[in-house]
C-alpha cells in the first residue's frame, strides 16, 4: 500500500490529523476503488472527506482524505465499490454533499427536521401477480423498530428494502465535545447487547490518544472475558431464537434459560447482566479475584454442558437442518462486494475477525480461532455461531484458570490534540469502528461510530432475494442485526 | 424423540422460585439507593459526577431521582462520607413518579401494592402487554424478553406479550421516545382498547435517561402519555420488572417473604 496515498495505522492508533494525506479527487477515488480493504468509516470533517478502511490482508488500517469540492458534489464511489453504498447515503443525509451517480440517495436515518421516518420512495415492481408487503416500524414481538418493504411475485420475494432511523437518538452529536461524565455510559448504550465491546473499543480510542498509558495484563484479561461472555450470551440467544422460529421448542426454551445463566456470570463481575461499568478507561471497574474466577468457571462449565446438549438436539434434527440449509443464502462475492463484516461474513467463507486480523488488548497474546463456513446460508450462520461458542468457552476457561497477577494500570490522562484516532473491535456481530478527530484541546471535534449492522443490513436484504416471506424470521434471526447501533 | 426426552431429563426443571422467595442476585447488584442526610454544604461530588443529572445537592441534602438514575454507582464511589448506598434490593418500581425520588427524608423501603381497584379487577388474573420500543439501546427489551423464558415464566401469572395492540391491556414502553418513533408510539397506543395502561420501563422511558435533553428525543413518555407504572433501571433487572408487573396487576407476590406492606 502506497504510504503517500494513505496514512497507515495499527489498531488502535492516533496520529496528527494533518498527517492524513489529502489526495486529489481522482486519486482519492482511484485509491479507494483499488484498495484491498473493507470500508470501516467514511465522513466529512473540516472540509475533507475522510475514508478509513481496514486491510483485508494484514493488520493495517488505511486512512486517506480529499478536499470536499466547492460544488459539494463528487463522482460517487458506490457504482465502482458497492460497499460505500450505505456510507454515501449517510454522508449525503448528514452533510448534503452529493455523490453523483449514486443509485439512490435516500436518507438512512431520517434525521432532517422535515423528514418523516419511513416516508420516502421505495423500489416497486409492476405485474399482475406483483404485490408489496410492508412491515413495521412496530413489529409483532418485543424487538426494536424498523420498516421493511417486500416486493413479491406470488410467494417469492424479489426485493426487500429496509428503512431504519426510528431509534435515532443523536449519539454522535452527544459524543462530540466530549469526553465527559456521560460519554462512557452513552457508548455502552449504542447497542445494549454489545455494551462491553463498545466500551472496550472506546477505551482503546482513549488509550491511543494518550500514548503513555498502560493497562495491566489482568485488566486486559478480564476485559477479554467480558467480551467473550457477551459473544456467548448473544450467540446462545440467537441459536435458541432460530430454533423457536422453526418451531423446534426444546432447544428454544433451553437456550433462553442458558443465555440468562451466562448473563448472570457477567453480573458476577460487575453486578450488571450486560457488563455495564465493567470496562473503564482505568482498565476494569471491578476486581476479579481468584475465588470469584473459580466460581465463574464452575458456573460456565455447567452452562456449556447444558448448551451442548441443547445444540446437539438442534443440529441433529433433520427437519431443522432442512429449514436452515439453502435458506437466505448470501454468496461470498456479494458479501465481499457489500463489505459485510463479522459473523455474517465468516458464514460466507470470508476469513475476517479483528480479534485475529487487527488484534488488540489480550487478543494480541492469543485470540480464539477464526471460525468460517462457506455456504452463506442460515445453516452456515448457525454453524459459525456454534463454532465460535466452543472457541469462546475454551478461551474464557483458559483465562479464568490462568489470570495474570495483579499489577497497576496507568489510565489514559491526556489526549493528543488535532489528531485522528481509530479503534476497531470485534463485537459479537462483527467489526465495530470508532474514529475521533480531536480539537486543539484534545476534545472530540468529530466522533464517528460504525456498528457492524451498518454494513450487514444490506446482507440481510440480499439474503431474502428469492426466498419466501415466511423465511424472513429465520433469515433475520440468523443475522440478528442492531437497529439502535445503526440508528445511533 | 428419545433424545429429546433424555435432554429434558438432563436440563431439569429450571423455573426459579421467585417471587415466593427472594430472587438470586449477584452480590454486586446495584438496587434501591439509600440516601442519608448530608451536612457537607460545600461538597457536591455526587451530583457533579452523575452522568444523567439524577442527583440534586441542595440546602436540604441529597435528592436522588431513580427515574433518571442508571445505577452506575459513580455517586456511591464519589462520596467519601458514604452517604449514598446502592443496596441489593431489586424492588425499585413505583406507581407514582414521586415514588422514585429518594432522599434522607424518604420513608424506609415498604412493599407497595396496587391501590387502584379498577386495575386490580381488570388485570388481576390476566395482563396482555404490547411492548413498544422507542429509541433506546434494546437492553430493556432483552431483559423483558427474558421474562418469557422458562427461568422466569411470567405466563404462569397470566402475563403475556401480544402482537396486536388491539389485544392488549397496556403498553410497555422502552427508550427515551425518539422523535422518529413518536407517531408510531401514539398510533400504537391509540389502537389499544380503553382503559389502556402505560408502563414506562427503564430510565430512558421514564425521563429520557442518558439521552435526556437531546433534540432527537422526547425525554421519555411522561409528557406524551399518563404513566401507570414506573420501572427504573438501565436496564431493570428481570426480577425488578416481574415484581413490578405482579404488584401492578394487584397481586402480592412477596407475601411469603415477610415484607412490610405499605
Amino acid at each position: 500500500m502506497n504510504a503517500e496515498k494513505f496514512l497507515i495505522l495499527k489498531n488502535p492508533a492516533a496520529a496528527p490529523f494533518a498527517a492524513v494525506p489529502c489526495l486529489s479527487m481522482d486519486d482519492f477515488r482511484a485509491e479507494l476503488i483499488a484498495c484491498n480493504g473493507t470500508a470501516a468509516a467514511f465522513f466529512e470533517h473540516a472540509g475533507k472527506l475522510v475514508a478509513i478502511l481496514n486491510s483485508n490482508t494484514d493488520d493495517k488500517i488505511f486512512v486517506t482524505s480529499t478536499a470536499v469540492p466547492e460544488s459539494r458534489r463528487y463522482p460517487a464511489l458506490t457504482p465502482d465499490r458497492p460497499m460505500f453504498h450505505w456510507f454515501e447515503r449517510e454522508l449525503h443525509e448528514q452533510t448534503g454533499i452529493v455523490p453523483e451517480g449514486h443509485p439512490w440517495l435516500k436518507p438512512i436515518r431520517f434525521t432532517a427536521e422535515e423528514a418523516k421516518p419511513g416516508v420516502t420512495d421505495y423500489f416497486t415492481m409492476q405485474g399482475c401477480a406483483a404485490h408489496e408487503v410492508a412491515v413495521g416500524p412496530v413489529h409483532a414481538g418485543v424487538i426494536e423498530p424498523g420498516h421493511f418493504r417486500f416486493q413479491c411475485m406470488g410467494e417469492d420475494v424479489y426485493s426487500l428494502e429496509i428503512s431504519l432511523g426510528y431509534q435515532h437518538r443523536g449519539i454522535e452529536k452527544m459524543l462530540t465535545g466530549g469526553p465527559d461524565n456521560r460519554t462512557l455510559p452513552v457508548v455502552e448504550a449504542i447497542a445494549g447487547d454489545s455494551s462491553t465491546a463498545y466500551a472496550g473499543t472506546y477505551c482503546r480510542l482513549l488509550e491511543a490518544l494518550d500514548g503513555d498509558c498502560r493497562i495491566s495484563d489482568r485488566s486486559e484479561a478480564i476485559r477479554a472475558i467480558a467480551w467473550e461472555l457477551e459473544r456467548i450470551a448473544n450467540h446462545i440467544g440467537d441459536l435458541g431464537a432460530l430454533a423457536g422460529d422453526v418451531a423446534y421448542l426444546p432447544t428454544a426454551s433451553y437456550c433462553g434459560r442458558i443465555r440468562g445463566d451466562v448473563l448472570n456470570t457477567t453480573a458476577m463481575i460487575c453486578g450488571n447482566r450486560f457488563g455495564r461499568g465493567l470496562i473503564t478507561p482505568e482498565g476494569v471497574g471491578y476486581a476479579l479475584d481468584d475465588v470469584r474466577a473459580a466460581e465463574m468457571l464452575k458456573k460456565l462449565k455447567q452452562t456449556e454442558k447444558d448448551l451442548n446438549n441443547a445444540l446437539d438436539l438442534l443440529f441433529d434434527s433433520p427437519s431443522v437442518l432442512d429449514r436452515f440449509e439453502n435458506t437466505g443464502t448470501v454468496s461470498r462475492k456479494t458479501a465481499a462486494d457489500l463489505g459485510l463484516v463479522g459473523m455474517a461474513a465468516r458464514a460466507c467463507g470470508i476469513s475476517c475477525d479483528t480479534r485475529s486480523t487487527h488484534p488488540y488488548g489480550w487478543y494480541k497474546k492469543s485470540a480464539p480461532a477464526i471460525v468460517t463456513f462457506p455456504d452463506g446460508d442460515v445453516a452456515a450462520r448457525a454453524a459459525v455461531r456454534r463454532g465460535e461458542l466452543a472457541e469462546s468457552y475454551q478461551f474464557i476457561y483458559h483465562l479464568l484458570e490462568n489470570l495474570p497477577p495483579e499489577s497497576a494500570s496507568v489510565a489514559p490522562q491526556k489526549r493528543m490534540a488535532d489528531a485522528i484516532a481509530v479503534s476497531l473491535g470485534e463485537g459479537w456481530r462483527g467489526m465495530i469502528c470508532m474514529a475521533a478527530v480531536t480539537d486543539n484541546a484534545g476534545n472530540f471535534a468529530r466522533f464517528k461510530s460504525v456498528d457492524p449492522s451498518f454494513h450487514n443490513w444490506q446482507g440481510l436484504a440480499m439474503a431474502l432475494r428469492g426466498e419466501q416471506i415466511s423465511n424472513f424470521p429465520i433469515c433475520n434471526k440468523s443475522f440478528n442485526l442492531s437497529y439502535c447501533g445503526h440508528d445511533l | 424423540m428419545l433424545k429429546i426426552l433424555k435432554a429434558r431429563l438432563l436440563q431439569g426443571h429450571r423455573t426459579g422460585s421467585f417471587p415466593d422467595t427472594a430472587p438470586t442476585l449477584p452480590d454486586r447488584f446495584a438496587g434501591l439507593p439509600e440516601v442519608q442526610s448530608c451536612t457537607e454544604k460545600d461538597c457536591a461530588a455526587c451530583a457533579e459526577i452523575c452522568p444523567t443529572g439524577a442527583i440534586l445537592k441542595g440546602e436540604s441534602g441529597v435528592v436522588l431521582d431513580m427515574g433518571k438514575c442508571i445505577f452506575c454507582r459513580k455517586c456511591e464511589n464519589a462520596c467519601s462520607a458514604g452517604k449514598i448506598k446502592l443496596t441489593g434490593n431489586h424492588d425499585t418500581a413505583s406507581f407514582t413518579r414521586e415514588g422514585l425520588v429518594r432522599a434522607a427524608s424518604s420513608p424506609a423501603y415498604e412493599y407497595e401494592l396496587q391501590p387502584n381497584e379498577v386495575i386490580k379487577s381488570l388485570c388481576g388474573k390476566s395482563l396482555k402487554i404490547r411492548q413498544i420500543s422507542a429509541g433506546g439501546c434494546a437492553a430493556c427489551e432483552l431483559d423483558f424478553n427474558v421474562l418469557n423464558t422458562l427461568a422466569w415464566d411470567m405466563g404462569r401469572f397470566g402475563i403475556q406479550v401480544v402482537a396486536s395492540p388491539r389485544h392488549a391491556d397496556c403498553v410497555l414502553i422502552t427508550g427515551p421516545v425518539s422523535k422518529n418513533m413518536l407517531l408510531a408510539l401514539k398510533k400504537t397506543f391509540d389502537a389499544v382498547p380503553d382503559p389502556a395502561f402505560v408502563i414506562a420501563c427503564g430510565s430512558c422511558a421514564i425521563s429520557g435517561g442518558l439521552f435526556r435533553g437531546n433534540d432527537e428525543v422526547c425525554n421519555g413518555v411522561e409528557d406524551i402519555l399518563k404513566v401507570d407504572l414506573y420501572v427504573p433501571g438501565c436496564p431493570p433487572h428481570p426480577a425488578t420488572l416481574l415484581e413490578a408487573l405482579l404488584r401492578f396487576i394487584g397481586r402480592n407476590p412477596g407475601k411469603l417473604r415477610n415484607l412490610s406492606v405499605k
